[in-house]
């Protein structure tokens, strides 16, 4: 990878390159040159398919982590207008790596709140690469509970390489935090979609990720471990971490199939990077439709289908 | 996901001489030499030093229910391979071997039992069944116990060692975290109370859903609690951590545990807590 497209991309975006060229050739010099550009998008065509239609988890996981895919900030940008954020946890700090507060679905109020990695280096630094401190989580439910109180849907977008370790993550109760959110959000009585856009690393994840409808990307991972992690720990060596993706089964259809999430949103051809005005169209129609759903139901319902989602989760035999 | 890395390399040769036969044993945390039978009246905890000896989930319910008398329930709940998972075993081959080492059928007993003549719903965990880890049986199982505490309105009791999610059922041992904080949320709705115990050590997912979740947490001192692994923090953000970091004490120091009880007191401390909250 040089920074800006993955190793696997590489023959696709020489040969667009290639069309682009010829065609500002062709425009330049003025020469009829218009057969073998039709041709050459035939190729292409075909490539893209055979390239993306085949991919590896460990490849949908680098996609997942593509320098240029969309964050939560630029779903919110895209889907949403008016949007006002809020900040603070009102006990400690506010945390960076999450940002959220109201803004207009389709002309709707609605609260969303996303883990946001930032693009370049200094905005990485400045939200520590999407990676939560307990002060985040507790900001997150903070704006949870505001939306239930004035009876606003809540939109949560996840894409975190984890909860932060570190010194001041455990001095602050990084797990209290964690689990007070799961016992919260499975009681807050408006509706709650979760989409998972990037990364859903683990408890980093989950702990903003308990709600009445889970999204996912086609090209995001969602696991109890990052490969990486898996890796270390499992063959004690991080070169192994494709085998960790496919160990894992972190990929989306494989956690649809096991009932973990409700829906796969496609993407574009090609990753949700190579046309982000799509992407946000194509999930902000979802996430309209199953508002529309949840509407249908009382709080009672609404929150006693959230509980059985959760609580028919898992496998096991019982023997007789 | 701490379990699999050995903290205490050092140990192992000391540790074969630990519980089995041996009339002595060396104390892991001063050195000396205790003479087993007088270790086993003192809780398996050390004279000299206060050193907590690991216990087994059969310990525990002979400590703290009456009798050593425990009602078990789902004792026929046992692992699928849900990924098909395999690293340098396979994942069934690993539960088997786990069955047979300890003649448990999962990381959780679970169960029906009297503190000081007060019923309870119990659970206690066992870090020799592959480190405690909660996967699919270990989160039905606690699920089905906070729901046994819902339905005969009586408190609840678990008692946590675990280095947390289990790997090998990936998303799904994630899940177990959201499955049982859901159930407490209700549980505790009905205002029925669930006292959590964490011993060395409680870590990670387990760390990060039901065992922080109790009404009243108690520890054993100096037990190993927290989320991320210390061995990750120190490769994060690559200093050395601080003297105690992560202990019992440096969790009631920053104000997430409710009390520190040696293991001759908890019993007495659950009772109480259970006499108070009722």
């Amino acid at each position: 990878m040089n920074g800006q497209f993955l190793d696997f991309e590489r023959p696709v975006i020489e040969l667009e390159r290639k069309i682009k060229d010829m065609k500002d050739f062709a425009k330049d010099k003025n020469v009829e040159i218009s057969r073998e550009i039709e041709a050459l998008e035939e190729t292409l065509k075909k490539l893209q398919k055979d390239v993306y239609s085949n991919l590896s988890p460990w490849q949908r996981v680098q996609l997942a982590r593509h320098p240029q895919r969309p964050h939560s900030l630029d779903y919110i940008n895209l889907m949403t207008t008016d949007f006002v954020e809020l900040h603070g946890d009102r006990a400690f700090a506010d945390d960076k790596a999450v940002v959220g507060g109201f803004a207009k679905l389709d002309g709707e109020p609605v609260v969303i709140i996303g883990q946001e990695k930032g693009k370049d280096t200094k905005q990485k630094l400045f939200r520590n690469f999407g990676m939560m401190h307990p002060e985040g989580y507790r900001k997150a439910l903070r704006l949870m509970l505001l939306s239930a109180k004035f009876d606003k849907a809540i939109i949560i977008l996840i894409d975190t390489p984890g909860a932060y370790p570190g010194i001041g993550a455990e001095e602050r109760g990084q797990a209290e935090a964690i689990a007070k959110n799961l016992k919260e959000m499975s009681r807050i009585p408006v509706p709650i979609i979760i989409n998972i856009v990037g990364e859903g690393a683990s408890g980093g994840a989950l702990g903003i990720g308990v709600g009445d409808k889970i999204f996912m990307l086609e090209n995001s991972w969602y696991s109890v471990i990052s490969p990486e992690g898996c890796a270390s720990i499992l063959w004690r060596d991080v070169s192994k971490s494709p085998q960790a993706a496919e160990a894992l089964k972190l990929t989306a259809p494989h956690l649809l199939e096991i009932g973990v999430i409700d829906k796969i949103i496609p993407e574009p051809l090609g990753g949700a990077h190579r046309d982000y005005l799509k992407q946000a169209q194509i999930l902000k129609e979802e996430i309209l439709f199953a508002l529309k759903e949840l509407k249908g139901l009382s709080k009672e319902q609404l929150l006693e289908k959230r509980i059985e989602k959760f609580r028919k989760m898992g496998q096991f035999i019982e023997e007789i | 996901m701490e379990w699999f890395r050995k903290v205490k390399e050092g140990l192992i040769s000391q540790k074969k001489k630990e519980i089995p036969d041996g009339l002595w044993t060396k104390c892991e945390g001063c050195g000396e030499i205790i003479y087993m039978k007088e270790l086993e009246k003192d809780f398996w905890v050390c004279k000299s030093c206060g050193f907590h000896f690991k216990l087994k989930s059969r310990d525990y319910i002979n400590i703290l229910l009456d009798k050593g008398n425990l009602e078990e329930y789902d004792k026929n709940l046992t692992s699928a391979d849900p990924l098909k998972f395999k690293d340098s075993k396979r994942y069934p081959d690993r539960v088997k071997n786990s069955k047979k080492k300890t003649g448990l059928s999962d990381a959780v007993i679970t169960g029906i039992g009297k503190i000081n003549r007060m019923e309870v719903s119990f659970g206690v965990m066992d870090f020799g069944f592959i480190g405690g880890s909660m996967g699919s049986v270990v989160g039905e199982k606690v699920a089905r116990a906070i729901e046994r505490s819902a339905e005969r309105k009586i408190p609840l009791v678990i008692v946590s060692c675990s280095g947390g999610a289990r790997m090998q059922e990936g998303i799904l041992s994630l899940m177990q975290m959201a499955k049982t904080s859901a159930l407490l949320a209700r549980l505790s709705d009905l205002r029925i109370p669930y006292i959590s115990v964490l011993t060395n050590p409680t870590t990670a997912g387990v760390m990060a859903s039901y065992a922080s979740l109790g009404d009243v947490i108690i520890a054993e001192p100096k037990a190993l609690l927290g989320f991320a692994g210390p061995r990750v923090i120190q490769q994060t953000i690559g200093q050395k951590l601080p003297e105690g970091f992560q202990s019992s004490e440096f969790f009631l120091e920053h104000g997430f545990l409710d009390v520190i009880a040696e293991r001759k007191d908890l019993k007495r401390i659950i009772s109480l807590m259970l006499e108070y909250l009722s």
